[in-house]
C-alpha cells in the first residue's frame, strides 16, 4: 500500500471498513483545526466591507465556517480580508496591521479594487492591487462580490489550507522564515515604497536628465 | 418599573428565537421540507419569513432573479458539427461603453484584402477591473455579450479572461435568462423575416 | 422641472451695481462677484436676501480662459430656489480668494478641499490644510494640466482598446512601473517625513492655557482610526482630551479618496452612473437619482411618467433600508453588539432582493438612465414591494421600536445629549435628518421639490430637541413617511414606457452648468456638472451630504465625554465612500 497517499486530502477509505476505521494524519487534523477557525480582522475599507458585513449577518452567517469572530485587533486575527479600494493614504496603516498579525496569516483580496485597483485603478490616490505589497492568497472578482461569492472565495481559502503540510509551512521553517515582514511605505510627494528606494532615485534622476536634454 | 423596557425588548428577541422552532414544527406538520428545497428557500426570502433566515450556502443557494449580473461572458451559437458560431462581430461598442475600460478586442482582418472581418481574433476582459455594471450587455447590438450568474470564480491568481474562457453556449444563456432569451430570439426572428420579406420585395420589383 | 431661469430670483446686480455682474455665458446662471467684495456680497446674500444655507462650494478650472472659478450655491431653509454666485480669479499662483468661513462655518471642509485639489488659497481660513490627500503631496490633482501617473488619454473611450486591442497595462507605460510619479531628481532617502505638526497645531486652537491657581493637568492627544471599529470605515479622528472631556477634535479623511471627480471628468456622461453607485454605497439608487436629474436638467429632457414613479419607489426603499441600518449600526456603536443590526440587516436583505430583481445587483444598482430607468419593474417584484410596504416593513418598524425605544440603557445614553441646535446646524450647512431633528423642517422633497414628490401626501419629519434621542427617533419617523410615499406611489404608478429617450451610449449634452440636488437619506446630495458640449463633462463635482455634515463634528463634540463621541459620530450617519469620494 502506498502510505504517501494517506496524507493527501480526501483519501477514501474502502467501503468494507468505512464504519470501523477512521484515519487521519497530523496534517489533516492540523489543517482541519485551522480551516475551521479562521478569524478575520475586523477591517473594512469601502463598498465591499458592507457585503462583508452582510455575509456575517443572518442570511449568510459566516459562523457556519468558524469565521464569525471578527477581531478588531490584528494580534488575534488569522485572515486579513482586504475589502475595498486600497488608497495610498491608507496603505501604511494596512501594512502596519499586516505586520502586527501573527502567523499563520492569510490575505484575501475581496473585490476588484483590492485585487488590482478595479474601476478606480486610474485614480491618483489608488494602489493598483494590494498584491503589490502583501502576498495575496485568494482573489475574489466582483464589484462588490455578493456575500455568496465571498463565501465561495473563503471556501477556496479553506481548500488552500487543506493542502498545507506542517512540514513545509513557512512559519515553522526557522532558517527561511523572516516573519513575512513588509517594510512600511512612506507618504512623500507620492507613495514611497522603501524597498524600491534606489530604483526610484535612479528613475527620478533619469527623468531630470531627460527633461534637460 | 425600572428594567421594563429591557424586558420588553427581550421579549422581542425571545419571540424571534421561538419562531424558529414553531416555524420548523409547522413545516414538519404540513409534511414539507423547509431546508434544501426551492420552496423553503423561496419562503425564507419572502415577506412571510420568520425564524431562521439563513440560506446555507454552499448546500443551499439563493434563487437569483433573472436579471442578476456578475461578470460578462460571450455567447456563441452551437452550429452544426459542434462549430462555435461566435455572435460577437467585434464592433467595439462594449469596449467603448465600458466605464473602467476593462475590455479590449483584437479585430480580425482578412489577410488577403486587409478589410475587417466581423469576428474577434481575441477578446479580453480583465475581471479584476470589471465593475459588473452591465453596460456591455445592455448596449451590445448583437446580443453577443451577456452578464453571467456564476459568481463562484474566486481564484489563487489574477483573473484576465481571454476569448476561450469567456465563450459560453447560447443554451447556457437560455438557461440562466429564459425570458430575455425568448424575447431576443423573437425579435431576431422578426427582424430576419422582415429582411427576407424586403429582399423578396426588391427581387420581385426588379 | 426646474429651469435655468428659476435661480435668478434675486437681483444682486441692482444691489451691487459696480461689483456684481450677471453670468452671461450661455447655459450658465447666477452672478459673478468681484473678488475684493466677496465677503461683503456674501454677507448681504445671507442677511439681506435670506439665503442662510450655503450648500456647495467648489472650484472649476477654466484653463482655456486662464481663469480659476469658485462657485457658491446658497439656499433658503424656508425653501425655494437657490442663488449661485461665483468668483473668478486669474489662474496664476498664488490663486487667492477670501474665505467665507466667518459667514458660513459650513464652508470649512469644502474650502479645504478646493485648496487641496485646485490649489486655491482661501485667505482668512484658519486651518487651510490638505484634506483628502496628505500634506506633502505633489500637485493639485483636479487642475486640468495635472496628469495622474496612470494617465492614458484625455477622455474615454481609450483608443487602445479597440480595434487593435493593443492594450498594455498602465504599469508598463509609467517610468516608475506603478501608480507613482515623483518630481525629477527626487531622492527618497533624503525625504523628511511629514510628522503632521500642522494637524496637531490646529488641534491646539481651542485649548485653553492653564488658569492660575487651578490644578495643572496635561492634555492627551488620541488618534482614533483609520482602523477603528466605530468610525464607520476609514475615518481618522485626532482628539485632544482633558481627562475624559474632549477639548479639541479634528477629523482626518481621504483614506478612501478614490478620485471620483477626476475619473468623472474623463468618463462619458453615461459611464459616470455606475461610479455614482459607489459614492454612498448604501444608497446607490439615491445617488443615481441625483446624478440623473442633474444631467437631465442640462439636457433639458423630460422623464417618462412611469419611470418617475419607479425612481421614487426605489429611492424611498433605499431610504428605508438606510435608516434601518443606521439604527442597527448605532446600537453596535453603543455596545448592543449585533442583535439589533442583525434584525436590521434582515429587512435590508429583503429590500436588496428587490433591487437585485429590477437592476441585477444588490448594492451597485446602476439602474437609472437619462430620461428614465434601464428596465421595467417585473410584476413579481412590484408585488413583492407591495407586500413589504403594506405588510412587513410597518410591522417590523413597530417591532424595532418595541425592541429598543423603551430600553433604559438606550435612553440613558441618548436622552439629553445635545447634538446641535438649529442655528449651529444651519451655520454648518448641515442637512438631512440631523438638521430636521433640530426643528428645521428642511426637506428637499418639500422645500425644493424634484421629480414628482409634489404629488405625494407626506409630512416632513421634524423633532425639536436636537439631542441624540431626537436624532435617533427621527429615523423612525422618516421610515414611516417613506412607507406612506411608497404606498401612494404603488397605487398611482401608471403603465407606459420607462424611458423617454432612445437607448444610446453617447448622449448629447449642451454646454452649460447645472446644480442638481436631492434629499438623500443622509442629507442633501448635490451634483455640479459643467458641460462644454463634448461627450465628457468638463467639471463633475459631488457635494456629498456626509462630507459637509461632518464639518459640524468638532463643534458637536467639544465639551462632551469621549464615550459619547462614538455615538455622536454615528448620529451624523456618515459613509466613507461619499465622504472621501
Amino acid at each position: 500500500m502506498d502510505y504517501e497517499k494517506l496524507s493527501l486530502p480526501n483519501y477514501n477509505i474502502p467501503d468494507d471498513i468505512q464504519n470501523a476505521v477512521a484515519i487521519t494524519t497530523l496534517d489533516r487534523l492540523y489543517n482541519w483545526g485551522r480551516r475551521s477557525s479562521v478569524w478575520p480582522l475586523m477591517f473594512g475599507l469601502a463598498c465591499c466591507a458592507i457585503e462583508m458585513i452582510a455575509a456575517q449577518t443572518a442570511r449568510y452567517d459566516l459562523a457556519r465556517f468558524g469565521m464569525e469572530v471578527m477581531r478588531p485587533t490584528p494580534r488575534q486575527a488569522d485572515m486579513m480580508l482586504v475589502s475595498g479600494t486600497v488608497t495610498k493614504k491608507m496603505l501604511p496603516s494596512i501594512i502596519r496591521l499586516y505586520n502586527q498579525m501573527p502567523e499563520p496569516k492569510y490575505v484575501v483580496a475581496m473585490g476588484a479594487c483590492a485585487s488590482s485597483g478595479g474601476p478606480f485603478k486610474e485614480g491618483y490616490n489608488v494602489v493598483a492591487g494590494i498584491d503589490k505589497f502583501l502576498p495575496v492568497d485568494v482573489y475574489i472578482p466582483g464589484c462588490p462580490p455578493t456575500p455568496q461569492a465571498l463565501i465561495a472565495g473563503l471556501i477556496k481559502l479553506q481548500e488552500k489550507i487543506d493542502k498545507e503540510s506542517i512540514k513545509t509551512v513557512r512559519w515553522y521553517n526557522k532558517e527561511k522564515f523572516d516573519g513575512n515582514y513588509v517594510p512600511m511605505p512612506i507618504l512623500g510627494p507620492d507613495l514611497i515604497d522603501v524597498r524600491r528606494n534606489a530604483e526610484i532615485r535612479d528613475i527620478a534622476s533619469a527623468k531630470a536628465t531627460q527633461e534637460s536634454a | 418599573m425600572y428594567g421594563k423596557g429591557i424586558l420588553k425588548g427581550l421579549s422581542v428577541t425571545w419571540k424571534r428565537f421561538w419562531d424558529t422552532y414553531t416555524e420548523d414544527i409547522s413545516w414538519m406538520l404540513r409534511g414539507k421540507k423547509r431546508y434544501n428545497t426551492d420552496e423553503g428557500i423561496r419562503h425564507r426570502s419572502s415577506k412571510d419569513t420568520k425564524g431562521i433566515f439563513t440560506v446555507q450556502y454552499p448546500e443551499e443557494q439563493l434563487i437569483v432573479p433573472e436579471e442578476f449580473r456578475y461578470v460578462p461572458f460571450l455567447v456563441y451559437d452551437e452550429g452544426a458539427d459542434g462549430k462555435k458560431d461566435v455572435r460577437c462581430t467585434s464592433c467595439g461598442i462594449c469596449a467603448k461603453v465600458c466605464p473602467p475600460q476593462c475590455i479590449w478586442i483584437v479585430r480580425t482582418n482578412d489577410p488577403a484584402t486587409g478589410r475587417p472581418v466581423p469576428v474577434p481574433t481575441d477578446f479580453y476582459v480583465d475581471m479584476d477591473i470589471c465593475m459588473n455594471c452591465g453596460f456591455c450587455a445592455e448596449y451590445c447590438p448583437f446580443d453577443a455579450i451577456k452578464m453571467d450568474h456564476d459568481f463562484d470564480i474566486a481564484s489563487y491568481g489574477r483573473n484576465i479572461y481571454n476569448i476561450d474562457k469567456l465563450l459560453k453556449p447560447a443554451s447556457y444563456y437560455a438557461g440562466i435568462r429564459p425570458e430575455n432569451y425568448t424575447r431576443e430570439e423573437e425579435a431576431r426572428k422578426a427582424k430576419e423575416a422582415a429582411r427576407a420579406a424586403k429582399a423578396e420585395a426588391s427581387a420581385s420589383a426588379a | 422641472m426646474a429651469t435655468a431661469l428659476q435661480t435668478q430670483t434675486v437681483d444682486l446686480v441692482a444691489r451691487f451695481p459696480a461689483i456684481v455682474t450677471a453670468d452671461a455665458r450661455s447655459g450658465y446662471t447666477g452672478f459673478i462677484v468681484n473678488k475684493e467684495n466677496l465677503v461683503e456680497v456674501a454677507t448681504a446674500v445671507r442677511d439681506e436676501f435670506g439665503f442662510d444655507l450655503l450648500t456647495a462650494v467648489t472650484g472649476v478650472d477654466y484653463i482655456a480662459e486662464n481663469k480659476m472659478e469658485v462657485v457658491y450655491h446658497a439656499y433658503k431653509t424656508i425653501g425655494g430656489t437657490g442663488l449661485a454666485f461665483k468668483v473668478q480669479v486669474e489662474r496664476v499662483d498664488p490663486i487667492e480668494v477670501p474665505s467665507l468661513i466667518n459667514i458660513w462655518a459650513g464652508v470649512d471642509f469644502q474650502e479645504r478641499e478646493a485648496w487641496d485639489l485646485y490649489g486655491i488659497k482661501f485667505t482668512g481660513h484658519p486651518d487651510l490644510r490638505r484634506i483628502l490627500m496628505w500634506e506633502g503631496y505633489e500637485g493639485h490633482p483636479l487642475r486640468k494640466d495635472w496628469k495622474e501617473p496612470f494617465f492614458e488619454e484625455e477622455t474615454k473611450p481609450f483608443k487602445s482598446r479597440w480595434p487593435e486591442g493593443k492594450h498594455t497595462f498602465s504599469e508598463e507605460k509609467n517610468p516608475f512601473r506603478d501608480n507613482l510619479n515623483f518630481p525629477k531628481d527626487f531622492d527618497p532617502e533624503k525625504y523628511i517625513v511629514n510628522k503632521e505638526e500642522d494637524l496637531y497645531a490646529s488641534l491646539e486652537r481651542y485649548t485653553t492655557k492653564d488658569v492660575e491657581g487651578s490644578m495643572k493637568t496635561d492634555h492627551i492627544v488620541v488618534n482614533m482610526g483609520p482602523h477603528h471599529p466605530s468610525t464607520h470605515g476609514v475615518l481618522r479622528v485626532a482628539v485632544t482630551l482633558d481627562g475624559e472631556t474632549i477639548i479639541g477634535l479634528k477629523p482626518v479623511m481621504g483614506y478612501l479618496h478614490r478620485n471620483h471627480d477626476k475619473i468623472g471628468e474623463r468618463n462619458t456622461y453615461l459611464q459616470n452612473i455606475p461610479y455614482t453607485d459607489r459614492l454612498d454605497y448604501f444608497n446607490s439608487m439615491s445617488n443615481n437619482f441625483g446624478y440623473a436629474i442633474t444631467v437631465e436638467k442640462l439636457m433639458n429632457i423630460q422623464v417618462a411618467e412611469r419611470a418617475e414613479y419607479i425612481r421614487v419607489i426605489m429611492a424611498e426603499l433605499s431610504r428605508v433600508q438606510n435608516h434601518l441600518i443606521f439604527i442597527g449600526m448605532l446600537m453596535n456603536d453603543l455596545g448592543a453588539m449585533y442583535t439589533p443590526s442583525l434584525y436590521a440587516f434582515e429587512e435590508r436583505e429583503l429590500i436588496l432582493d428587490i433591487f437585485e430583481a429590477v437592476s441585477g445587483a444588490r448594492m451597485m444598482c446602476n439602474y437609472f438612465r437619462f430620461g428614465g430607468v434601464v428596465r421595467d419593474v417585473p410584476d413579481f417584484a412590484l408585488k413583492k414591494i407591495h407586500d413589504l410596504v403594506t405588510d412587513r416593513l410597518p410591522a417590523k418598524t413597530d417591532e424595532m421600536e418595541r425592541f429598543l425605544n423603551e430600553n433604559e440603557i438606550l435612553m440613558a445614553r441618548l436622552k439629553g445629549i445635545h447634538v446641535l441646535n438649529a442655528e449651529e446646524a444651519i451655520n454648518y450647512s448641515v442637512t438631512g435628518p440631523v438638521l430636521r431633528a433640530t426643528g428645521v423642517p428642511y426637506d428637499l422633497r418639500r422645500a425644493d421639490p424634484y421629480s414628482i414628490y409634489d404629488r405625494f401626501d407626506f409630512d416632513v419629519a421634524v423633532r425639536h430637541n436636537g439631542d441624540m434621542m431626537d436624532n435617533y427617533l427621527i429615523r423612525f419617523d422618516e421610515i414611516r413617511q417613506s412607507l406612506r410615499i411608497l404606498e401612494q406611489a404603488l397605487k398611482q404608478i401608471p403603465q407606459g414606457p420607462i424611458n423617454s429617450q432612445k437607448p444610446a451610449y453617447q448622449v448629447r449634452v449642451p454646454a452649460g452648468e447645472a446644480y442638481g440636488r436631492i434629499e438623500s437619506p443622509k442629507g442633501e446630495l448635490g451634483f455640479y456638472v459643467v458641460s462644454n458640449g463634448k461627450p465628457n463633462p468638463y467639471r463633475y463635482h459631488v457635494r456629498p451630504a456626509s462630507f459637509v455634515n461632518l464639518t459640524a463634528i468638532e463643534s458637536i463634540c467639544r465639551g462632551t465625554k469621549i464615550a459619547d463621541f462614538v455615538a455622536l459620530l454615528a448620529m451624523l450617519d456618515i459613509v466613507m465612500g461619499e465622504l472621501d469620494r
